[in-house]
């Protein structure tokens, strides 16, 4: 029987799980967009937040993007492309620049906001593991994160990641 | 004429697939729903959401910018 069949019949649903790692505005949104894309398709989504992207679960979000160690970052800029050199990120205000640059985009584009993307996710009942050897490590309380996140390892991600059709890390 | 219309034209993937999600849970089975759309990627997005999904794709057209779809709750 195809795949397809399969999945829409009454078996178990697909599944997928990733592994969020880094916690700037650009890349949040990956992970985010595939959870809640795969929940609209029925999946059975599962997040486990750790190191960077652990601060994607705080409460209030203040993500920023940077040019440093994005080297072929460009912006639209007067029909062309501006280059975004890793140099640009040492000078003052910069930063705060590529931020509002990436925040225009967004809006002009009409993509998302994380915020909303998030809300998306929890509403679609995507499980969300916060790591909490990470809480640990940089000392976050689980009163600065969002209501929800349950707390695990390495072993209830690797649990999670037996059980699913798609493991991604991001 | 389909039973329900939205809107989700100026949305960038995925909220045209996201919004279309909620709209057909409202739906009760075999009822349309019409989707339009300007996100270019969300004639191959449909698709795949209705194929993954079940739910039948019975028309996809293109009027300018604005791309509409109409789908039938059948999952």
């Amino acid at each position: 029987m195809p795949k397809r069949e399969k999945n829409m019949s009454n078996d178990k649903p697909k599944s997928m799980s990733i592994i969020v790692t880094k916690g700037s505005l650009d890349q949040a949104y990956p992970p985010f967009i595939l959870a809640t894309t795969a929940a609209a398709m029925g999946l059975d989504v599962t997040l486990f937040f750790t190191f960077y992207g652990l601060t994607l679960l705080k409460k209030k979000l203040d993500l920023k993007v940077t040019t440093l160690g994005n080297a072929s970052m460009e912006m639209p800029m007067m029909g062309g492309h501006m280059a975004m050199p890793n140099i640009m990120a040492a000078m003052p205000g910069a930063p705060a620049l590529t931020t509002k640059m990436m925040k225009d985009l967004i809006k002009k584009n009409g993509v998302a906001s994380i915020d909303e993307l998030r809300e998306l996710a929890i509403e679609a009942d995507v499980r969300i593991i916060a790591c909490q050897m990470t809480l640990d490590l940089f000392d976050y309380k689980l009163e600065d994160l969002i209501d929800g996140p349950e707390l695990g390892g390495a072993a209830t991600y690797i649990e999670v990641a037996t059980q699913s059709d798609i493991n991604l890390f991001i | 004429m389909a039973d329900e219309t939205l809107d989700a034209k100026g949305l960038n993937c995925p909220l045209p697939i996201l919004r279309a999600k909620k709209a057909l849970n409202k739906l009760e089975a075999d009822k349309t729903l019409e989707i339009l759309a300007t996100d270019p990627g969300s004639v191959k997005d449909f698709e795949a959401f209705c194929r993954t999904t079940g739910n039948t794709l019975i028309e996809s057209n293109q009027d300018g910018d604005v791309y509409s779809f109409l789908i039938k709750k059948t999952s």
